[in-house]
């Protein structure tokens, strides 16, 4: 069951990486997390956005919508989506260290997202955009 | 964010004060190689004790660095991760590049 739910989209500008994962942390406030699962929220929520940034939206500005929902009391669904360029390949995007930005891009994004989450699915089409859903509970300080 | 630099003994120190994301990372990373490449250290510190926050951008920034150094033949160390920082880092198997200082890993590696 669905409990709080927040929504909201914002421009894809590198300057709002830290408003959005800030934000989405904000909300998850209300489920008293600690200080760790603050944090593993708030870096995979900037990857996921930098994602929308520098890849969906690699030659322009739109739009990433994000939707936290909170369900069962204690477990956060975070959607971040963007109408970008989307992913062919989504397997492929997921291993570790496969980047097609190199430069200082580790590849690790993907990665990183997993292992600070409990699930992550991605959803992407060629054209239409990408979806990335990342569940996380929260146990705060063991209630 | 911001970086402060000191450059003794041919080691040069680069303290981050702050976040780090993509937005962030491009200042620092263009500041960094500035001085790595006037100052041509022996040896370069990436002191993260002063930030704040780090997502994927962070290893990026040491991979990046990383590189450049051992072309010059500098070595490079980390200190003061947290235990945020740390857990970024290990995903990279960064302790396999640079050296990385435990002792100013803040609040143990978890
Ligand atoms: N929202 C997106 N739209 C289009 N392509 C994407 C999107 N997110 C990821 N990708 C693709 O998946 C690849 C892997 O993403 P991941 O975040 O793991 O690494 P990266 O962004 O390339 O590097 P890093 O996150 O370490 O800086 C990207 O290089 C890109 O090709
Ligand atoms: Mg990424």
């Amino acid at each position: 069951m669905v409990t709080n739910e927040f929504k909201m989209s914002v421009d894809s500008r590198s300057v709002n990486e830290s408003f959005a994962r800030a934000t989405v942390a904000a909300f998850a406030a209300s489920l008293d997390p600690t200080l760790e699962e603050i944090n593993d929220i708030k870096t995979a929520v900037s990857e996921a956005v930098t994602n929308c940034i520098v890849h969906g939206y690699k030659n322009c500005v739109g739009k990433i919508y994000i939707t936290v929902k909170i369900r069962d009391k204690n477990t956060l669904i975070i959607k971040i989506r963007d109408k970008g360029c989307g992913i062919s390949d989504i397997k492929k995007a997921r291993e570790p260290l496969f980047t097609t930005l190199g430069g200082d891009r580790a590849g690790l994004g993907f990665s990183v997202m997993e292992s600070f989450t409990d699930k992550m699915t991605v959803r992407s089409k060629v054209g239409a955009g990408t979806t990335v859903t990342l569940y996380k509970t929260v146990n705060g300080r063991e209630k | 964010m911001s970086v402060k630099f000191t450059f003794e003994d041919d080691t040069l120190i680069c303290r981050l004060q702050g976040e780090i994301d993509h937005h962030t990372a491009l200042p620092i990373r263009l500041e960094t190689d500035d001085r790595i490449e006037s100052c041509r250290p022996a040896k370069t510190v990436m002191d993260f004790s002063g930030v704040t926050f780090m997502d994927s951008s962070g290893i990026g920034l040491v991979m990046g660095r990383y590189r450049l150094l051992s072309e010059m033949g500098g070595e490079l160390e980390i200190t003061g991760l947290s235990s945020n920082a740390y857990k970024v880092m290990r995903l990279a198997g960064i302790d396999r590049i640079a050296s990385v200082k435990k002792g100013g890993i803040k609040n143990g590696d978890k």
